[in-house]
């Protein structure tokens, strides 16, 4: 007995170190909020206080820490408090922008504004952007004519086919250099193309769709190969057995169940364009009245509008420009929201 | 772009080693389908390979007139294609480090957040905003950087310039500031903010794939949550940061419409970031110049293009290559 007493008295060794109280964080926080708040009350502008009270947050907490918890406890706290802080930095403009395009542009979409075009046949006549609102559409229709079908057979060959072999790994590395391309490099190819073939003036919708086929090319088989990786091969062996020629394998058994990942994809490929302006303006031109024809004559898109009218700069210019960037943020918008939706409706079966 | 679904990475095991057991012995109209079907899987597939040698062989023709050039068309500002060009380079990199400089940390926070910091009811909404924003058009950044963020930083500019300009060196980037705000600066803000959801998307994706027997280990050995970051979470994923800060400096060095619409242009080199005007990027040029049509002035805007575009491939090569080797490394 008197052994143990004499051992617990030589060594003391203390297996927790001091800490700080749990709602320490917490009560500093409070503390550099009424900070901020007396700063905003002596006249300080609002910036200024919230950055001097996020500052005080940041010093205060680890010189607490390092008082009490030592170095690694103060470093923890102060990275801990970095981290977060650049979160709320990146929060707060992209808060500001979403804010910006939906309370400016709400205003000025009404049914005028969609179903008018820029053109005026009577001097009094309302303007709206129901003409880029088509050309968009086009565009866009036109490029998912063009890439989809080279996405997907694309992908079928990568993993179907060229599964492993030399040129199937190029292709793959190729496709995923193609997601950098510059958007405005895409727009030149399109306009060299079709100004070596058709003569220096030409201007038309179609050219712009191949200019976004070759940005929406990659999405699509990206996506597309992730899920036909998906695939099971159980199934295609299960078919194989049955004695189905690998094509219709491929046709009836691993496309029907990747087709949610695959239409997901395809959506999120759309909204990926339908905001591209550079390649537009180069080839597609703009014009001010409804064009209906992809292979004839200029046509404007909801971008290239934008963009116009923040050249013009005047207060109605400006007004319009954010209704139509409205309107595109909620044609991006609603384009996700469906392939999410797709994507939970057909999302492959496993069992 | 991979679907956002949280169980398809999961799932997406490499499958490179099956055989192939297709039935080979089907009947003879059968194998007819199967060629065809192959045929046009393949002819696919080179259309793409095609479609990237048609960009830089269109480029080139296009634009290999514009190198040689005579002197007046370089405009009044140049005499050669290298004097053309340089500026634009200067304007291009000005624009995409400053973006890289401010968008790095806060993209490699806000994943950090995402992956390990935050509780999941706030970490997966956060994940599904970001992804939102990436989605977001260029021109709808370009737009509110130009009409609203642009007036903001006007007090930031002139702030910098009064507090930093009389330092010797550092006073060098904040000489005279803009008074609306158009400055190099302020489109290198509106790129960062463009760039910073690409950036997370990815580190968020590696920083999450993290072992967690290493996570768990370290902290056992008694770290703090940040010496787990920085010991077991930082070297597995630091080839996947290398890639994602250069996939967005690929994506900041082409974006065309951010800086077409705040930067107003001039064509003096200087280290002022701050500057009433700066040297405009190759891509606003572009967007800027193309109007003019003036047959000669498009094959000296195509050559830069051309420029742009090994740039960028040469970015995006190195992202991607430093992603497949380590890849490979971790398979092994």
């Amino acid at each position: 007995m008197s052994t143990l007493e004499e051992v617990q008295t030589r060594v003391h060794v203390s297996l927790v170190q001091p800490r700080l109280p749990r709602q320490a964080p917490t009560i500093v926080g409070v503390i550099a909020l009424s900070f901020g708040a007396l700063l905003l009350v002596l006249g300080v502008g609002v910036v200024s206080a919230t950055v001097l009270g996020a500052l005080a947050f940041l010093l205060v907490l680890p010189a607490w820490s390092l008082a009490i918890e030592g170095r690694r406890g103060a470093t923890d706290r102060l990275m801990t408090g970095l981290i977060w802080t650049a979160f709320a930095i990146a929060v707060v403009p992209l808060v500001s922008l979403i804010w910006r395009v939906v309370s400016k542009g709400a205003e000025r979409v009404d049914g005028v504004f969609l179903s008018y075009s820029f053109f005026k046949t009577q001097i009094d006549q309302p303007v709206g952007v129901y003409h880029a609102i088509i050309g968009t559409l086009l565009i866009t229709l036109g490029a998912a004519v063009i890439s989809v079908p080279v996405g997907v057979m694309a992908a079928i060959y990568l993993i179907e086919y060229g599964k492993g072999n030399k040129l199937a790994k190029a292709i793959t590395f190729l496709v995923d250099v193609m997601t950098g391309i510059p958007s405005i490099v895409a727009g030149l190819f399109a306009f060299a193309l079709f100004t070596l073939i058709f003569g220096p003036a030409y201007v038309s919708g179609i050219g712009g769709s191949v200019a976004l086929s070759l940005l929406m090319i990659p999405i699509v088989v990206r996506a597309t190969e992730e899920m036909l990786l998906l695939v099971p091969d159980d199934l295609r062996e299960a078919s194989y057995a049955l004695g189905t020629p690998k094509w219709k394998t491929i046709v009836r058994i691993v496309l029907p169940t990747a087709l949610g990942g695959i239409l997901t994809g395809i959506t999120l490929a759309v909204s990926r364009v339908i905001g591209e302006t550079a390649p537009l303006l180069l080839i597609a031109g703009a014009t001010d009245r409804t064009n209906m024809n992809l292979f004839d004559g200029a046509m404007t898109t909801l971008p290239v509008l934008i963009y116009g009218q923040n050249l013009r700069g005047d207060a109605p210019a400006e007004a319009i420009a954010w209704g139509a960037a409205f309107i595109l943020i909620v044609i991006v918008m609603v384009l996700n929201l469906v392939a999410r939706i797709i994507g939970k409706i057909f999302s492959p079966k496993k069992g | 772009m991979p679907p956002p679904n949280d169980e398809v990475t999961a799932v997406t095991a490499p499958t490179a080693e099956t055989e192939d057991v297709s039935a080979n012995w089907a009947s003879a109209r059968a194998g007819v389908g199967d060629r065809i079907f192959a045929g046009t899987a393949l002819a696919a597939g080179l259309t793409i390979l095609a479609a990237l040698a048609g960009v830089f062989i269109f480029l080139a023709v296009k634009g290999a007139s514009g190198f040689t050039k005579p002197t007046e068309v370089y405009g009044p500002h140049a005499e050669s294609f290298l004097g053309y060009v340089v500026p634009l380079l200067v304007g291009t990199f000005t624009a995409s480090v400053i973006a890289l400089i401010i968008a790095v940390p806060l993209s490699f926070g806000i994943a950090l957040v995402i992956s390990h910091y935050a509780p999941r009811w706030i970490a997966a909404p956060v994940a599904y905003v970001i992804d939102l924003l990436a989605a977001v058009p260029s021109v709808v950044y370009g737009l509110w950087g130009a009409f609203f963020l642009a007036k903001q930083l006007v007090p930031l500019h002139v702030w910098l310039h009064e507090t930093l300009g009389p330092i010797p060196l550092v006073g060098e980037l904040f000489g005279e500031p803009n008074p609306a705000g158009r400055s190099v600066l302020t489109a290198g803000i509106v790129l960062a903010i463009m760039i910073l959801p690409i950036i997370t998307a990815i580190t968020r994706e590696v920083f999450s794939r993290t072992p967690r027997l290493h996570e768990e280990a370290a902290l056992a050995l008694g770290a703090t949550r940040w010496e787990m970051v920085r010991m077991t979470v930082f070297p597995y994923a630091r080839s996947g940061m290398v890639s994602a800060v250069m996939l967005g400096l690929g994506r900041a060095l082409g974006e065309t419409m951010a800086v077409t619409m705040v930067l107003s242009v001039g064509f003096d080199l200087s280290w002022n970031i701050i500057a009433t005007s700066s040297p405009t990027s190759i891509a606003a040029n572009i967007a800027l110049k193309y109007k003019e049509r003036s047959a000669d002035l498009l094959n000296v805007l195509v050559a830069t293009g051309l420029v742009l575009f090994l740039m960028t491939f040469l970015v995006n090569f190195l992202a991607r290559w430093i992603v497949g080797r380590s890849e490979r490394r971790m398979a092994r």
